[in-house]
């Protein structure tokens, strides 16, 4: 199998990131400080709009950081580069490829391995993912989930040090989704690359995650580390268990809070979900 | 309780009688539903799950007067509101709210509210006006947001508006066509509270229709799951979760048996399909 080259972590210290426009300036992350871990799946989970995808812009090194550093084995980020590869959340295949060309695609433009080997490694990994026979085709004559193994061997053959994965699963239904995450748990326990994983779906977090960071509203940080200490390789068979019940009960308690103040703040009219809610629950009871 | 007309809840018994669907476009006859038989409860909370495709949308249709049916009946109480040989009209007396949302962007969030009974020639304006009042104070939706327009509303105000004005209607069945679908995850969670809150207190009949297996879980007294092509009805989940329930049923072993039971059924038949479409396009 296609093994990492080498595993590294990355160091967020107390990050401050904003958006800016001519009228305004929202603080998107602010004394962010996270530690993605060499070799373990880190899983990054909030409310939307919280600044998940531009802790995975920063890694990346499509923008950086206004305040803070970002590094890699210690040295900053300056810019993207191969050993920092992101899974879109929307397909980014080159459509005027076949998914063997697509994945063939990095190493030979780089020029990093030879083609002979570029083409042995593509035949692997697109066994690996399932997608042997579909080697020939475009991407638009595959169907949604084959598109993401698609992308996911398309990263893998370029031995990152680092996956960044950007809610890359959503949109897909909720059945093709559960296979998708097998196949890659399957990968991440097989190649043991350093990952991080973000997403808003809780179930998802946990089956995946050695660590779990909850990350607060903006101006976002993370809000708790959660270990997730369940044994590997995972299965769906674990959702059942003690601790995964433990995880998700304080998983939610957290992102409940969270989800209350951020409907609070997003009505501009200064009118409040959250206190309708309450309201309404003293009522009744 | 007291006279309000929310509060009723002998009426609103839907019964699905042995109901085909087949739509013919140039001679290939696709069995939409096929032979379902479904008796919901006055009162009670029932969740339609399946695969996309598998009809359930087609099921809430022919419900809603949206569509006709090729074969069976559907009653709501005594009255045939569906059967192959009469056309159908959709009613005030069960009322829908769909994916996308459907308030009118040009009207104040009063005026999509009070649209209903007024058209309908219920009220006048001023009677309208005080029972959505009413209606909005009993059900949290604060009256500062009389005057906006839906635009200015979060993503899961408007779905609360929308339930609203679905209420307003004193309907005696809601039909719920995966209303949440568009929402994040975190503010969803926030809006199955809230139906659920809406529920106890006005405990109106709900078909809600989904593919979400956790919403699915977490809403009903009965889980309904349906397979695709034909759309049969392939097992019942009676849900036996006391009510009121909150978030942190969501992590509790109960609330994780149920779950797994009705996702043995569902992956079975996804994978199927799954494999069925590979082969389709390989």
């Amino acid at each position: 199998m296609v093994a990492a080259n080498q595993n590294s972590e990355v160091v967020f210290k107390n990050v401050a990131k904003g958006a800016y426009s001519k009228k305004t300036h929202t603080v998107i992350l602010k004394d962010c400080s996270l530690n993605v871990e060499a070799g373990k799946l880190t899983v990054l989970i909030g409310p939307s709009g919280c600044g998940k995808t531009t802790v995975i812009n920063l890694i990346a090194g499509y923008e950086r950081p206004d305040h803070g550093e970002v590094l890699m084995d210690g040295q900053p980020v300056s810019g993207p580069n191969w050993e920092r590869l992101v899974v879109f959340q929307e397909a980014a295949l080159f459509p005027w490829l076949t998914c063997y060309e697509n994945v063939m695609f990095g190493p030979v433009a780089r020029k990093a391995i030879s083609r002979e080997e570029a083409h042995r490694q593509t035949m692997m990994l697109l066994n690996r993912v399932g997608l042997s026979d579909f080697r020939d085709k475009y991407p638009m004559q595959l169907s949604g989930g084959m598109q993401r193994r698609a992308e996911l061997a398309r990263a893998l053959i370029n031995k990152p040090r680092v996956m960044l994965m950007d809610e890359p699963f959503r949109g897909l239904d909720a059945m093709t989704r559960k296979l998708m995450q097998e196949y890659y748990l399957g990968l991440f326990e097989e190649t043991g690359c350093t990952n991080l994983f973000v997403t808003s779906e809780l179930e998802e977090a946990i089956i995946l995650a050695d660590k779990l960071l909850v990350m607060t509203n903006k101006p976002s940080k993370v809000k708790k580390a959660i270990d997730v200490d369940l044994p590997r390789p995972r299965d769906w068979g674990m959702a059942a268990s003690e601790r995964y019940l433990e995880i998700k009960a304080e998983a939610l308690e957290l992102l409940h809070a969270e989800a209350i103040k951020a409907s609070a703040a997003s009505d501009k009219a200064e009118i409040d979900l959250a206190v309708g809610f309450e309201k309404l629950k003293t009522a009744r009871g | 309780m007291d006279d309000n007309p929310l509060e009723q809840n002998e009426e609103g018994r839907i019964t699905i009688d042995h109901v085909s669907k087949v739509y013919d476009p140039e001679g290939v006859n696709v069995h939409a539903l096929d032979n379902c038989c479904v008796e919901v409860k006055p009162g009670e909370f029932l969740v339609l799950i399946g695969p996309s495709g598998c009809g359930k949308t087609t099921l809430l249709n022919a419900i809603a007067g949206f569509d006709n049916i090729t074969e069976g009946s559907i009653y709501l109480d005594e009255k045939i509101i569906a059967s192959p040989h009469m056309k159908q009209f959709p009613g005030a007396d069960r009322i829908v709210v769909f994916q996308n949302g459907a308030l009118f962007p040009w009207k104040t969030v009063l005026e999509n509210l009070i649209y209903g009974p007024m058209v309908q020639g219920k009220m006048f304006r001023d009677e309208a006006v005080a029972e959505v009042r009413r209606i909005m104070d009993k059900l949290g939706l604060s009256r500062s947001t009389e005057d906006l327009y839906p635009e200015s509303l979060s993503s899961g105000m408007k779905r609360q508006v929308e339930i609203i004005r679905a209420l307003i209607n004193n309907p005696k069945v809601l039909l719920l066509d995966e209303p949440f679908r568009a929402l994040d995850s975190m503010t969803k969670s926030l809006m199955h509270e809230y139906l659920l809150e809406v529920y106890e207190i006005t405990r109106k009949t709900i078909f809600f229709v989904t593919h979400d297996l956790e919403e699915a879980v977490f809403l009903a007294d009965r889980v309904i799951i349906m397979t695709t092509r034909p759309g049969l009805i392939k097992a019942i989940i009676d849900v036996d979760i006391p009510r009121p329930r909150d978030f942190h049923v969501l992590a509790t072993a109960q609330f994780m048996e149920f779950k797994n039971q009705a996702a043995t059924f569902i992956r079975e038949e996804t994978l199927k399909a799954f494999e069925a479409g590979e082969r389709e396009l390989a």
